[in-house]
């Protein structure tokens, strides 16, 4: 689960890590307001969307060409003059409100964002800070240690894989154990290696034991601070932040729950979620319907192979009920871009018959406007066979996964033709 | 025995009174496998599945002398019934339970390390382990089996029951099938159980069912490369058409970062000299080919 920079900044100031003030906006009569509140001076007005490349993206209407504004913020193509950015400096109340006029209601597209782009509907007026150095923080489980480990380099406000891959040996790791948190000396060794001395370094060890001991509080699974700054006073601050929870563990933090912005989701991902679906939509036309999360990525690879492109991943679970199968197939073909549908079934535990009577009784119910190829396997795969042979309905069976994957990737083809 | 459970294993499970926990226990126990036990806190004196129910596994343990157990806890539970189990003594604790929290885990792991390094953790969100004719610890259908002297091990449930009915099928038969699981922490990787097959006399050879995410396929392939594991390999990786930061139902399998992709695991394998399935229908090929069978 990801929040916002504004709810991850004010997460992280109740829990004593420096953030820099700021006040999260919906217009930009508000925005004039905030900056006044903030004590006017250097301020920075930054569109509030789940994507990193802010600062280079460009907000943008209706009227501009989304693949263009795509270029442009990934650097292809120069800005035009008068296109905003996501992120705005200003020095007074009536910029503040401009810049957060320009951004507010339009869509940002940056790097991250995709063609798409993302609906800005909040700003975050925030003080400006004079930095004399960026660096970046984050913590991040490490599979082969199976623990948290801190990631500290010099190396701020650049992308940290471009850091890892280029040059490995620049970022410091701190490996954290879960029941003791970091530890004094570690927090003091990151800041050495950061370069931090004196009362800046007494500033970084507060705020790296505060921000590690709010990861495992709270369950982030991921946490970066990028970049965290030191500031000419020799403050250390973090100035932008990025906080993602273990969606697992949110049963244990209802209000951490709260702060989900569905408008940020895909909606039919959205909607599988609360019918306890995995679904993840690509860009193909042939959708498939999988019990398992390694057999639903094996059949999206398979489709492929077999020269067609998945429109989804979509694992049902072990239950594989009706009203399951119903619901996924409701968001398989609430795609118009999907030309077939394939629904690949290894029932061990879970009969194939009775897997079979639950297809048709979905099939009964919906407008199945797409060929349907269907393969069970396992427990019971002949009976199940035989009942959707019998059925009458248009419903093309398979045997195997190569059988399956042909019929479904000339089906879809037939249906475009 | 092959690996991990066989005909002595002793088992119990830690959630028998739940409906998964229940039924698979039933299943386990249709199949042949020695159940003797199982836990649910506050249920002791009970029987269900007919076995008798304590209330802890310290209790099971002392009664029933359980070497296994398998645990159906609700996630939220799953990781201190983990490290309740080692602390009862119980050498193969298999977890099943999906969704259980990251951190939780690793707090469990970090705990078997420091205070049991002798348990084996294998899973969570894993189908668990079998050796076809004899054991069956988990939620797999036991009747595509088919006892022999090829090792599974895979991050996946019903990819790898496909891999089984594919060897299965060819005529080919396992020693032993683990299910490592689709989580980020786990208790046992690849090499762990790569070595465990090593040294297993009833295994001539190895199918290993991988996936995006993390780098456990690349130390298999560094494994493999090292010479450390001698008998032949076939491999398949899933996910290869995934987008990448994206979640594909597994907590474990997302390409982040531009690393976990299935190409980069795929060129690992083959260059350890591993074949690998190009489709997911050819993995029990693969393996036949590499044994030359």
């Amino acid at each position: 689960m990801k929040v916002h920079e504004y709810q991850a900044k004010e997460l992280l100031g109740k829990a004593g890590v420096a953030v820099p003030a700021g006040i999260v906006v919906t217009t930009a009569g508000e925005a004039a307001k905030a900056y006044e509140a903030l004590g006017g001076g250097l301020v920075v007005v930054k569109a509030q969307v789940h994507a990193g490349g802010r600062g280079k993206g460009v907000a943008v209407g209706p009227e501009v060409d989304r693949a263009e504004a795509l270029a442009i913020a990934s650097g292809e193509k120069p800005r035009p003059d008068g296109m905003a950015k996501g992120v705005q400096l200003v020095k007074s109340a009536a910029e503040a409100e401009k810049a957060a006029a320009s951004m507010l209601g339009k869509t940002l597209v940056t790097y991250q964002t995709g063609a798409e782009g993302q609906a800005i509907k909040k700003v975050l007026i925030t003080v400006g800070h004079d930095i004399a150095r960026e660096l970046y923080l984050g913590v991040a489980i490490d599979r082969n240690l199976k623990r948290p480990v801190v990631m500290a380099t010099t190396e701020g406000g650049v992308e940290i894989e471009k850091v890892a891959e280029e040059t490995p040996e620049k970022i410091l790791r701190e490996p954290v154990d879960v029941g003791l948190g970091l530890m004094d000396f570690q927090a003091r060794r990151i800041c050495k290696g950061l370069g931090l001395t004196g009362a800046t370094a007494k500033k970084g060890v507060v705020f790296l034991k505060n921000f590690v001991k709010f990861v495992l509080e709270s369950d982030a699974s991921l946490a970066e601070i990028n970049p965290l700054i030191v500031t000419d006073k020799g403050d250390v601050l973090a100035l932008d932040c990025k906080l993602n929870f273990d969606d697992n563990a949110m049963f244990r933090h209802k209000d951490l729950a709260g702060l989900v912005d569905e408008d940020e989701e895909d909606p039919s991902e959205l909607r599988a979620a609360r019918s306890g679906l995995s679904f993840v939509s690509l860009d193909g036309d042939i959708a498939c319907l999988v019990n398992g999360a390694g057999l639903a990525m094996s059949t999206m690879d398979l489709i492929k192979y077999h020269g067609g492109e998945p429109a989804n991943f979509l694992d049902v679970g072990g239950g594989a009920d009706k009203d399951q199968v119903l619901e996924a197939f409701r968001i398989l073909l609430s795609s118009p871009k999907v030309n077939a549908v394939l629904v690949n079934i290894f029932g061990g535990i879970m009969q194939c018959d009775i897997i079979a009577k639950a297809l048709l009784a979905a099939y009964d119910e919906i407008d199945f406007r797409v060929p349907l190829v269907v393969r069970l396997e396992g427990t019971n795969s002949e009976l199940g066979k035989e009942l959707l042979e019998k059925s009458g309905r248009k419903i093309i069976t398979a045997v195997g996964l190569t059988d399956a994957a042909q019929k479904v990737v000339a089906a879809a083809k037939r249906h475009v033709a | 025995m092959s690996i991990l459970v066989g005909k002595d294993t002793r088992l119990i499970c830690q959630g028998i009174t739940g409906k998964s926990g229940a039924f698979h226990s039933e299943q386990c126990k249709a199949y042949g496998t020695n159940l003797v036990g199982g836990v649910t806190p506050g249920r002791g004196g009970e029987t269900a599945v007919g076995v008798p129910v304590f209330d802890s596994c310290e209790e099971a343990v002392k009664k029933t002398g359980a070497n296994a157990t398998m645990i159906f806890v609700p996630a939220p539970g799953a990781a201190d019934a983990v490290m309740e189990a080692a602390d009862a003594g119980i050498a193969v604790i298999i977890a099943i339970t999906e969704g259980t929290p990251v951190l939780d885990m690793a707090r469990a792991v970090a705990y078997l390390k420091a205070y049991h390094p002798e348990v084996r953790l294998i899973g969570p969100n894993c189908p668990g382990v079998i050796t076809p004719g004899q054991c069956k610890i988990g939620i797999m259908p036991g009747y595509i089996h088919k006892p022999g002297r090829v090792g599974l091990v895979s991050r996946s449930g019903t990819l790898t029951y496909e891999g089984v009915w594919q060897l299965t099928n060819l005529g080919i038969g396992q020693s032993t099938c683990v299910g490592i699981g689709g989580d980020p922490v786990n208790g046992t990787s690849f090499v762990d159980v790569l070595e465990m097959f090593e040294n297993d006399p009833d295994t001539d050879a190895v199918l290993m069912m991988g996936e995006i995410g993390g780098n456990a396929e690349e130390q298999a392939a560094e494994y493999k490369a090292s010479g450390k594991f001698t008998k032949p390999m076939a491999a398949f990786i899933a996910g290869q058409t995934a987008p990448p930061g994206k979640r594909m139902g597994h907590a474990g399998a997302i390409i982040s970062g531009g690393s976990g992709k299935a190409s980069d695991k795929i060129a690992a394998l083959e260059a350890a000299g591993i074949r690998v399935a190009k489709s997911p229908a050819d993995m029990g090929l693969a393996l036949k080919e590499a044994i030359g069978a």
